[in-house]
């Protein structure tokens, strides 16, 4: 669509062109603007390797793995695969179950309705922060040098990060809580312990449930790829072949997470449904 | 309940009040039965789940106890000795590499950067081809959210692994993965916000003769740019926290010489190169909601 200033006579057309157009030092700055984005977008460009000729160069081999990914093989494999998704499955579950009993009591002491000493509960803050400010990979890794190979790292791992993200989840949902219960528990004599569970938990138990769920959801996800530093799982398998280019069997792991992954969305969201009403 | 529904405001109740006292008796007797059928057999399942998971990962919490003086002593050795008389050297010392990091910290947010940046430029486009509202044929707008989806449901460090295979070690592995990964997410999120818009802006257009290209430029995107800015702040802080670990599988960035520290017991690099990293990511983050906040005029 054409504005059709040209149709208009030559005095009032500049006129309106000058009216509409926006002030010089703002188009300077405009211009400025896009072209730092730009050369910094270049610069990054460059130090990624954008523009070397490695990407030319491989992209027919990258066309051949995903033209061989497109023919799923290795269904002789299929016990082992699936076994290893369970573990995955099992790894996510486990480590969640754990994160949300431990952020019960850590998410009382990050709030300050339910803790009164404040340079403590900001200490709590800061250490749930730092618990969750690394990936699952990085403590994966952590757990894989201190207690071995094995399911067991990535079980801690996932705990670890999920104690440190539900704990603000559920220390949110504290604070955002009602003052009114707490303090009828409090009038009618009950005891701290009697207002966090009369007072706050019937308030929160929905939010909770939810952020947990939500929670499994993300880390059966993330626990696919624990196995990648040998933290247990159908990740190994997944990485395994993919570092020998088996890729025909690499796409066969791959559906089988995706179908995996899909499937416990489902669940979580009938549980949801099941437990709290709404989806 | 099929016992509720023979009482009602307007529906005089055949038997008199006490008949419908009972009834309402009966009903939420019926419904406290079911709700504990449903919690003793959520509770069953529940354990049930736990005992199998816990047989199959194999869960012991021996182990596990002997363990956590080993991360202990990990955390502990993150941090070298550091004395006030010579603080300076100890420091120092400490960081040795701080050049070299910082490099490859560098690498790390320019892969993050130009990831988000090219991944929600194709995954934009993409995505007014993958929402039902915007005059594509349901057959491109079925291909093209599948292909998304496959985009980005294959994690990206499964990515990085293939990438590795057609261009060897280093960063482009890693910024493609990150890219392909984007692309993935951000055209499923910009479809939902454009399947949400208002069509009467977009309508308008075409009916005053506005081109397709027009409906999308002046109908569609001043409504949805507030999502999308905020969708690409998130999802720049998102990949800076991928590309920090897309490097253990070696696609390049900082993440490589973290899993060398770690994997080698270099415990002390390992906590020098955490805490680099943690203050950029915490920068990052903290530069990222200002701009949030000043564009989109509230936070995430």
């Amino acid at each position: 669509m054409s504005l059709t200033l040209e149709a208009l006579p030559g005095a009032r057309a500049a006129y309106l062109e000058a009216a509409i157009r926006r002030p010089l030092s703002r188009r300077i700055k405009r211009v400025l603007f896009a072209a730092l984005a730009s050369a910094i977008l270049v610069y990054s460009a460059w130090v990624c390797e954008i523009f070397s000729p490695k990407l030319l160069a491989g992209l027919p081999k990258l066309g051949n793995a995903l033209l061989l990914m497109l023919s799923p093989s290795g269904f002789q494999y299929l016990p082992e695969f699936l076994w290893g998704l369970l573990e995955t499955i099992s790894m996510a579950f486990l480590g969640t179950l754990i994160g949300a009993v431990l952020a019960v009591p850590l998410a009382i002491l990050c709030s300050s309705k339910t803790f009164p000493i404040r340079i403590l509960q900001f200490g709590f803050r800061r250490f749930s922060d730092a618990l969750r400010s690394f990936d699952h990979l990085i403590w994966a890794l952590v757990f894989v040098r201190a207690i071995g190979l094995g399911p067991i790292a990535g079980i801690m791992a996932i705990a670890l990060v999920d104690l440190g993200t539900l704990a603000k989840l559920y220390s949110e949902a504290i604070d955002n809580a009602s003052k009114g219960p707490v303090e009828g528990v409090r009038a009618a004599g009950g005891t701290w312990l009697d207002e966090i569970r009369l007072g706050i938990l019937p308030q929160v138990l929905p939010v909770m449930l939810s952020a947990t769920l939500y929670m499994w959801e993300s880390n059966t996800r993330s626990a696919t790829i624990l196995g990648v530093v040998g933290a247990g799982g159908i990740g190994y398998q997944l990485a395994d072949r993919l570092r020998v280019y088996e890729f025909g069997q690499a796409s066969l792991i791959i559906i089988l997470i995706v179908v995996a992954v899909s499937a416990i969305d489902k669940l979580s969201a009938w549980l949801r449904f099941r437990l709290i009403g709404s989806a | 309940m099929p016992v509720e529904k023979t009482f009602g405001p307007k529906m005089p109740h055949p038997s008199g009040p006490h008949q419908r006292l009972a009834d309402f008796g009966l009903a939420s007797q019926a419904r406290q039965a079911a709700s504990v059928r449903f919690i003793s057999l959520a509770a069953i399942g529940f354990l049930a789940a736990l005992a199998f998971a816990a047989h199959v990962s194999r869960f012991d919490i021996w182990q596990l106890i002997h363990g956590i003086p080993r991360v202990g002593e990990f955390l502990g050795g993150m941090v070298p000795p550091i004395r006030l008389p010579t603080l300076w050297s100890d420091i120092s010392s400490w960081y040795w590499g701080l050049g070299k990091w910082l490099r490859l910290l560098l690498t790390t947010v320019t892969m993050a950067l130009f990831g988000t940046v090219a991944g929600t430029l194709i995954g934009g486009a993409l995505s007014l081809l993958a929402s039902a509202n915007m005059g594509v044929r349901p057959a491109t707008v079925f291909v093209v959210r599948r292909t998304l989806e496959v985009a980005r449901t294959v994690p990206d460090l499964v990515w990085a692994l293939i990438f590795l295979f057609a261009f060897g070690l280093g960063p482009l592995a890693g910024v493609l993965a990150i890219l392909v990964h984007t692309i993935g997410a951000q055209g499923k999120l910009f479809a939902e916000t454009n399947e949400n818009a208002d069509m009467r802006p977009i309508e308008g257009v075409r009916a005053s003769g506005g081109t397709w290209i027009d409906e999308i430029a002046f109908g569609l995107l001043p409504q949805v740019m507030p999502n999308y800015v905020s969708y690409t702040l998130w999802r720049f802080e998102t990949n800076i926290r991928s590309a920090t670990i897309i490097g253990f599988v070696g696609a390049g960035g900082i993440g490589m010489e973290l899993y060398e520290s770690i994997s080698l017991n270099y415990f002390d690099d390992a906590g020098a190169i955490l805490i680099i990293v943690f203050l950029a990511v915490t920068l990052i983050d903290m530069a990222s909601e200002a701009l949030r906040l000043q564009i989109t005029g509230h936070a995430a």
